[in-house]
């Protein structure tokens, strides 16, 4: 097949998949954010869930070191099994950690749900393609990695199911929502990080 | 990567030093494989109170502490010198955001070294990680392993700050090729 055909064929199977708006498939597949405690990556994720939770105390949203949120939410979960952990991250964040989804996999902590929003797109940047636009498939990732439970979500039937699975705790779940490459609800960050801790701690840890 | 080390004397300081850490409430060790940690990590993996994180990558330790951080609980990293290189930008999540964070990092090309390989970032760990607000406390004697723990911890989670304790060549014994 001549690489121009293939570049059309993709486009067309891209078309077709990142469809859904963000600004609603997110807050419809997080449902009730209080359920968790949320571990948000940088750029889009970031928006979409500080919007969403009006940067409330059970949230530390992330403004740099791409790469970190899913770990982040390791960390967390094993800490607080008391808890439900929530990861958001993007396809650009999570392509530059896949590995973290096999360290994740192999643990398999049953109170951490992951939902990669996959729009395709490094949309901080400038929108320039990423590998997922091109083919690459995340979810076929997590569960390579080992991950007991993933599903993508790509229509709006489909998001019902996949929220619930975030809430099952019967082994770590990874939901990829694939969305079309719009911006993110723009709200005005706090990227004072040190603050996000404390305050984050202040409201979370139980009184010793 | 892996290397072996020479054979310690009883009791072993590595032994002691798990012990410590447990006894200090830490219950996350996270590692990429190394013979100089080999007891620590086995320790880690048959403590059933501790959770042993293999991980794929160094990096995804620094961010798992961070974590852990959040939730209250006190994790630690140990990863070989070659591994330091891979921290650097997450590293920033740490000094940025004030997350306390110890790591311990057992030593490749330095004294000793019979691999040229290992020299380039054996030698710019310091530099590395002085230059992403790691404070560095280097250990050469097995007597010295408690004493520089229990201040890199009183410094991490009582002040807040991100330490690194490097095990030298000379503590551990170079490889021999």
């Amino acid at each position: 097949m001549s690489s121009k055909l293939t570049a059309i064929k993709s486009a067309a199977s891209a078309a077709s998949r990142f469809v859904l708006d963000r600004r609603q498939a997110v807050p419809e597949l997080v449902g009730n954010h209080k359920d968790f405690l949320i571990i948000s990556g940088l750029a889009g994720a970031v928006y979409d869930m500080s919007s969403l939770t009006s940067q409330g105390d059970h949230f530390y949203g992330l403004g740099g070191a791409m790469g970190a949120a899913t770990m982040m939410g390791l960390g967390l979960a094993l800490a607080r099994p008391d808890k439900r952990v929530l990861v958001v991250t993007g396809d650009g964040e999570l392509l530059m950690s896949l590995g973290s989804l096999c360290t994740i996999g192999v643990i398999n902590p049953p109170n951490l749900s992951i939902v990669c929003v996959d729009n395709g797109h490094y949309g901080e940047t400038g929108f320039q393609k990423t590998h997922t636009y091109r083919g690459v498939d995340i979810e076929q990732f997590a569960k390579g990695a080992g991950i007991s439970r993933t599903t993508t979500v790509s229509k709006k039937e489909e998001i019902a199911g996949a929220s619930k699975m975030l809430r099952d705790g019967n082994g770590t779940a990874f939901v990829l929502l694939t969305v079309a490459p719009t911006e993110a609800p723009k709200v005005k960050l706090n990227l004072d990080g040190a603050v996000c801790r404390v305050q984050f701690r202040k409201t979370q840890l139980p009184a010793n | 990567m892996t290397s072996q080390v020479s054979q310690q004397e009883s009791p072993r300081w590595q032994d002691q030093l798990y012990d410590f850490l447990r006894k200090n409430n830490v219950t996350q060790f996270s590692y990429v494989p190394d013979a100089g940690h080999a007891i620590l990590i086995n320790r880690s993996i048959e403590d059933p109170e501790a959770h042993s994180v293999a991980l794929a990558a160094e990096q995804e330790g620094v961010a798992l502490a961070a974590g852990a951080d959040l939730g209250g609980a006190r994790s630690v990293l140990l990863m070989q010198s070659s591994g330091v290189g891979n921290c650097i930008n997450m590293l920033s999540l740490m000094e940025g955001s004030k997350f306390p964070f110890l790591t311990f990092v057992t030593m490749r090309g330095e004294y000793g070294e019979g691999n040229p390989w290992q020299y380039a970032m054996g030698q710019a760990v310091e530099p590395v990680l002085k230059a992403m607000g790691v404070i560095c406390l280097r250990v050469e004697r097995p007597e010295d392993v408690i004493p520089t723990t229990a201040a890199a911890m009183t410094m991490v989670w009582q002040s807040e700050q991100r330490v690194a304790v490097l095990l030298a060549q000379k503590l551990l014994g170079a490889k021999k090729f």
